[in-house]
């Protein structure tokens, strides 16, 4: 476990380093550094379905949470004219109220029952936006959303999303490593012997859930601003079947699966930029070929068990 | 109203076949097919060319759908699911594998066939004009109930009366004690998943004759599955029928006073809050 965990933090560290330094070698191209801000905010709300993941239940309704997130935050500057740095954490906070209060009620159902159900509920989230009249535009969606920071440079809107990264994994780091993560790990065993050990299971689900719906309202608050628009069709099912995806690359058991498989994936197809039409085939290949051949996950394989040189203990 | 009912009760019936392929996968393997709407979006379309581009003759085409449906449904299961089942240490990778397949045949159906909209010639034409005028029903609409009650009545009295049919059920209540009996347990979970994967097909290729088939149906076909099974409770055999007509008449009400979008807002809120009170369904038993 001690090694895993130093693995873990070595991959986190690297990444963001490279992700933090980058901008000298490749700041000038705008198209580099919109690739790498889709993958940070991608990352951000991966990272959510990877702490459901933790509690052992599978997360498809993030694209949802991540709806919620873009519509609160382009409700909030295009209607309320509040501005960008007011909306975010209130679009991250909203859609944790909404992941409390709808995670209260699901979240009792269990493996395959409650996936289904959150199939439908991001069914749901969308037909509540496209039927939200006035408010949410319908299926033209809000459009023209101004840009937080002014001036051309896509510097400032870069540093945001790798620091909104940051905050994510940290959030989540900071949850599985500690006594919190090994509840949640108990529940995902077992829930009824947790709950016997005095473990007040419906509590410390719903913790997980709204966390990680906050995780998603973020990643698409940040969406929103970045592509200044959201649609209905900005986050469907199949983004959220996606995010899980991500997860099962990357690597269920640590904390930077999430990240690592958002990267891998989303570069890996502006890398094949003349397949761009056969994504969804290809995702759909890539699905079945990791469940065959990798079921625990890029970062549990042998060449990629490299760590920084911590001597014991020193990463937490 | 009366037109209302026929509708719920013509869509129910259909419905009821969707949700049985499901629930009898899902009974078996304790496997969600997240690719059954994709399975019955490829039944519309080989009844598409079989019947409507190559002029097969109805029955044919409607059983070689079936039986095309159902060859596929084995080789998932043989190449797929079952390597899967036995390695995997996390419940969700089977689960993951399905959402995987259905990615892969809407894909593979989107690149073959195309994003449009496709339709064959229907059954039998006229309608009956029930009451006066007060309701129609046309003559293809009631010859798709029927064959689709047809279907359900055979498979239940096949999964009642037979060999395989017991064992198809033994297997879904308790997979050691049946393979301690003597069952085959691997061929019987095969055979399944292809009457499972056999009914999504056929299923696809009698609504064809009414709403036509296009590449992206699947999600669609999967959620409204979903439901039914949610309602009635999943991997019950009844539960698969009653929900089938539950959605059926849901829709036919919902279609007539509203929208179409508001209506699927509607019918999920309902089943969320439906669920609260039934977390298993009408008729299922807790499943962990």
């Amino acid at each position: 476990m001690k090694l895993d965990k130093r693995r873990d933090f070595s991959v986190i560290l690297l990444i963001l380093g490279v992700l933090v330094v980058l901008p000298l070698g490749i700041g000038h191209s705008r198209y580099l550094m919109s690739v790498l801000m889709n993958c940070a905010g991608v990352a951000v709300i991966a990272s959510g379905v990877w702490l459901t993941f933790c509690i052992g239940r599978i997360n498809i309704c993030q694209a949802g949470f991540a709806l919620i997130g873009g519509y609160v935050t382009a409700i909030l500057i295009a209607k309320a004219g509040l501005s960008f740095w007011i909306a975010l954490p209130l679009s991250c906070l909203a859609s944790a109220l909404c992941g409390a209060l709808i995670g209260s009620v699901i979240l009792k159902l269990k493996g395959i029952y409650f996936s289904m159900l959150t199939i439908c509920l991001t069914e749901a989230i969308r037909l509540a936006f496209l039927n939200g009249g006035d408010l949410t535009q319908g299926s033209k969606g809000i459009t023209g959303l101004p840009q937080p920071f002014s001036g051309d440079s896509a510097l400032p809107l870069y540093y945001l999303g790798i620091a909104l990264l940051a905050i994510a994994l940290g959030v989540v780091w900071r949850v599985h490593y500690s006594r919190l993560g090994g509840i949640f790990r108990a529940m995902r065993l077992n829930e009824d012997l947790a709950e016997s050990f005095g473990v007040n299971v419906w509590r410390y689900r719903i913790m997980a859930f709204s966390i990680a719906c906050a995780l998603g309202g973020l990643g698409g608050s940040y969406f929103s601003v970045f592509t200044q628009s959201i649609y209905p069709q900005s986050f469907t099912v199949e983004h959220s079947i996606y995010y899980m995806l991500f997860c099962f690359l990357g690597g269920l058991e640590y904390v930077s699966g999430a990240m690592i498989g958002a990267f891998a994936l989303t570069i890996l197809f502006e890398l094949l930029q003349d397949f761009q039409q056969y994504q969804s085939l290809i995702y759909g290949v890539l699905m079945i070929v990791v469940m065959l051949t990798l079921p625990n996950g890029l970062m549990a394989l042998r060449g990629f068990s490299f760590s920084l040189p911590f001597r014991k203990g020193e990463a937490k | 109203m009366l037109q209302i009912l026929i509708n719920g009760l013509i869509l129910g019936s259909a419905y009821a076949l969707i949700a049985l392929g499901l629930t009898m996968v899902f009974s078996i393997m304790r496997v969600v097919n997240f690719a059954h709407g994709q399975m019955y979006m490829l039944g519309g379309f080989v009844m598409y060319y079989l019947y409507g581009q190559f002029g097969f003759p109805f029955w044919l085409a409607l059983l070689l759908a079936g039986a095309t449906l159902g060859v596929i449904g084995m080789a998932f299961n043989r190449f797929l699911f079952q390597p899967v089942l036995a390695t995997s240490k996390r419940e969700e990778s089977s689960m993951l594998m399905a959402v995987g397949t259905a990615l892969l045949l809407e894909n593979v159906a989107l690149s073959l066939f195309g994003e449009k909209q496709r339709g064959v010639p229907t059954l039998i034409d006229g309608v009956l004009i029930l009451n006066d005028g007060d309701a129609y029903l046309p003559y293809s609409n009631l010859a798709v109930a029927l064959i689709s009650i047809g279907f359900i009545v055979a498979l239940l009295l096949f999964v009642q009366y037979t060999k395989p049919g017991r064992a198809l059920r033994a297997v879904a209540q308790d997979k050691e004690a049946a393979l301690l009996q003597g069952v085959n347990v691997k061929f019987i979970t095969t055979l399944g998943f292809a009457i499972g994967a056999a009914l999504a097909g056929i299923a696809g290729g009698l609504l064809v004759t009414l709403y036509g088939v296009n590449a992206g149906v699947g999600t669609n076909i999967s959620t409204k599955a979903f439901i039914m099974i949610m309602i009635g409770g999943a991997g019950v055999t009844s539960g698969a029928i009653v929900g089938g007509f539950v959605l059926g008449m849901a829709e036919a009400i919902g279609y007539d006073l509203l929208p179409s979008s508001m209506t699927y807002l509607l019918i999920f809120v309902a089943m969320i809050v439906f669920l609260i009170f039934k977390p298993n369904g009408l008729f299922g038993k807790p499943w962990g």
